[in-house]
């Protein structure tokens, strides 16, 4: 940087030797009547985006009201969901959206670990750029191709050689008959979080990776100094050194598992009612509002769907919120 | 998948054309979009009129002319006349299609399978579950098929489609009927939902056993192997466009306050018994009758020469006694200060 700005220092001095040169001899700064204008396009901008937030907030509660106020609390008890006698009833979908969220999110979050230490500290320099730029790429594809992708390639192959052989191995009455009881067919509740967890892996990874870079070389060179192995660097420094970014990274994962919906909506297998084994077909609050949205008629139908809108935006809520209380408590 | 593009692209398109001039505009059913799409296109090269149809789904079409917001809505199911007189609308019919139910089971040959109402509804209720059942070897001697557990799929996006399936069965089994029901999305007792004809056909085609219900127009293009369905008349037709024609023909229009016709389980000696019309619905005393008269000239328009554009994207056109009735109606239901907005001549 300095040595590129002696070549033409006439031309372009640096800013800051400038500044500190001009301040205290010009007063009234140029483009000073700007200020007060700047700050209100920022606090505009500010307010806009809260604004908008909280009209949300009201237009989901009025929506869904009806629908809320007419089932009381048997609406997120119930998994009864019944168009025809307009009984509706939010526990299976609540209970799909977590299940697969989690699930996502631990099967997930060991994969990016590995992938951003690889990248920062083993890979090579001249190829870490390209992966580490694939993997950016990977988090730009549209949902609905992971969807199109689960349905046609990843589901026949999941129930081939993933469900087939568990089902076929399981004794008849053991646990395992009960847990992996479904149809064979790969379109399940453990597919749809494989799928969530392909899709959140290169978001957590693409932060992760960033988040190691921030550890200063010092501490990395000093434990090494110290006589540690590679291991006990990244695991006794470097993870410590970014807990409170990873668990930022983990409610990012999260927040995106939790409201996923067009690849969910493909391979989840769309029943309403509690999974009972890891291969039930399941439905979760978004891909339920997806489904049901576009045809329904019945004003209670609409309006439960609406609720359903209500229910996670408040679990996306209580998850970005717990993610603040941990970082705040969290010392060092 | 095609057909959807084609809608995407063709409301992009009309999107993109309203900000010069809005001639018609309608809003409603993702079913007869694309034919709506190809119809809107000939009918501007030919008079210069645009069409802006935006396919949001029926209940949304429902709500946007109720709302006025639109100069006709769109639905895949008729509503009955009391909705009709209490929001003041008028329906009518524009295409048919038909529903199949269609199977993956290893050596049966497409058309060979006969079923009757209440055998679908028993295996959709999840009662019979193998395809060795002897309910289902009754009703076909000889045709000796595999022991080997059915597979129920169903869409899971409330559709037309399913109001078709579930209201047929609805029809002919007393037990569906109390334990289910009919409607665009239903609590279904077993099986695994797809999204779209698409999700459902590709888990018929993944899933040995399986038994599922298309869109006839998709099980058509996808050559997906079908079952017969007993029809009042007691035979077993081929779904086809005769057969939905049929259905058309041989329903009680004349009779049906506010063209409430759901083609079900038709007389006619060929008639497909999963059969269905897409409607139109338009407000009987249109504040604006200009843009009313101008959706009856295009329907008009369609009626006499979209035939050939409905057909090639294997939608039914109305058989010609539908459509003259139909015409006949314009003039009486819709008016504006007692006189009929369009007269068909």
């Amino acid at each position: 940087m300095n040595a590129f700005n002696s070549g033409d220092e006439g031309f372009t001095p640096s800013p800051r030797s400038s500044a500190g040169d001009t301040a205290s001899l010009r007063p009234p700064v140029r483009g000073a009547w700007f200020d007060p204008i700047f700050e209100y396009l920022c606090l505009s901008a500010a307010t806009l985006l809260l604004a908008s937030l909280g009209g949300l907030v009201i237009s989901l509660a009025i929506g869904g009201w009806p629908a809320l106020s007419h089932f009381g609390w048997s609406f997120f008890t119930s998994t009864t969901w019944n168009p025809v006698t307009d009984v509706y009833g939010a526990a299976g979908a609540i209970a799909g959206t977590l299940i697969t969220s989690f699930v996502a999110l631990a099967l997930a979050l060991p994969v990016a670990i590995g992938i951003a230490v690889y990248l920062v500290e083993f890979c090579p320099r001249a190829i870490a750029r390209p992966i580490a730029i694939a993997v950016e790429l990977l988090a730009g594809i549209p949902s609905i191709v992971y969807g199109m992708w689960g349905l046609f390639i990843f589901a026949p192959l999941f129930a081939e050689y993933v469900q087939m052989p568990l089902m076929m191995n399981a004794a008849p009455g053991s646990l395992a008959e009960k847990l992996f009881a479904g149809i064979p067919n790969g379109a399940n509740i453990l597919s749809a979080s494989i799928i969530l967890s392909i899709m959140i892996l290169p978001y957590m990874a693409a932060v992760l990776r960033e988040l190691l870079m921030t550890v200063p070389p010092q501490v990395r060179e000093a434990a090494y100094g110290l006589g540690c192995t590679p291991f006990e660097v990244v695991t006794s420094v470097i993870v410590p050194y970014i807990k409170r970014g990873m668990i930022g990274v983990v409610m990012l994962g999260l927040g995106r598992a939790l409201g996923e919906t067009m690849a969910v909506t493909f391979v989840i297998g769309n029943a309403h009612g509690f999974p009972d084994s890891i291969f039930a077909s399941g439905a979760t609050l978004a891909s339920t509002i997806a489904n049901e949205f576009t045809e329904a008629t019945g004003d209670l139908h609409t309006s439960a769907l609406i609720a359903l809108g209500l229910v996670l935006f408040i679990i996306t809520f209580t998850v970005l919120a717990l993610a603040r209380l941990l970082l705040s408590s969290q010392k060092y | 998948m095609y057909k959807k593009f084609t809608v995407a692209f063709g409301t992009a398109l009309l999107a993109a054309g309203v900000v010069q001039a809005a001639d018609i505009s309608g809003a409603g059913a993702t079913f007869p979009a694309p034919v709506y799409s190809k119809w809107a296109a000939a009918y501007e090269d030919y008079t210069g009129n645009q069409l802006n149809y935006q396919a949001i789904g029926s209940g949304g079409g429902i709500k946007q002319i109720k709302a006025k917001t639109v100069d006709f809505g769109a639905s895949d199911k008729p509503l009955k006349s009391d909705e009709l007189n209490a929001a003041g609308l008028y329906q009518f019919p524009t295409v048919i299609g038909g529903v199949v139910p269609v199977t993956n089971v290893p050596g049966l040959h497409s058309g060979r399978l006969k079923v009757t109402g209440e055998l679908l509804a028993q295996i959709f209720l999840g009662n019979i579950k193998n395809w060795n059942d002897p309910k289902i070897a009754a009703l076909n001697p000889g045709l000796g098929m595999p022991n080997l557990p059915i597979t129920v799929v169903h869409r899971s996006d409330g559709s037309g489609t399913s109001f078709l399936f579930t209201t047929y069965l609805s029809s002919q089994s007393p037990e569906w009927k109390n334990e289910v029901g009919g409607n665009d999305s239903v609590q279904w007792p077993t099986g695994l939902g797809g999204k779209g004809n698409d999700g459902v056909s590709a888990f018929v085609k993944q899933t040995k056993g399986a038994i599922g219900y298309v869109e006839y127009a998709y099980a058509k293009q996808n050559k997906m192997p079908y079952l017969l369905v007993k029809n009042a008349a007691g035979n077993y037709p081929a779904p086809n466009a005769a057969a939905f024609a049929a259905a058309a023909a041989s329903a009680p229009w004349a009779s049906s306050p506010g063209n409430y016709v759901l083609l079900l389980n038709q007389p006619g000696a060929n008639a497909w018994p999963i059969s269905g019309a897409t409607f139109i619905l338009m407000h009987k005393n249109p504040s604006n009758a200009a843009a009313s008269a101008n959706v009856l000239k295009f329907y008009d328009w369609a009626y006499k020469y979209g035939d050939a554009a409905a057909t090639a994207l294997d939608y039914v056109p109305l058989p010609g006694a539908v459509k003259a009735m139909v015409r006949k109606q314009w003039a009486t239901n819709i008016t504006s200060g007692g006189k009929p907005v369009y007269v068909a001549k």
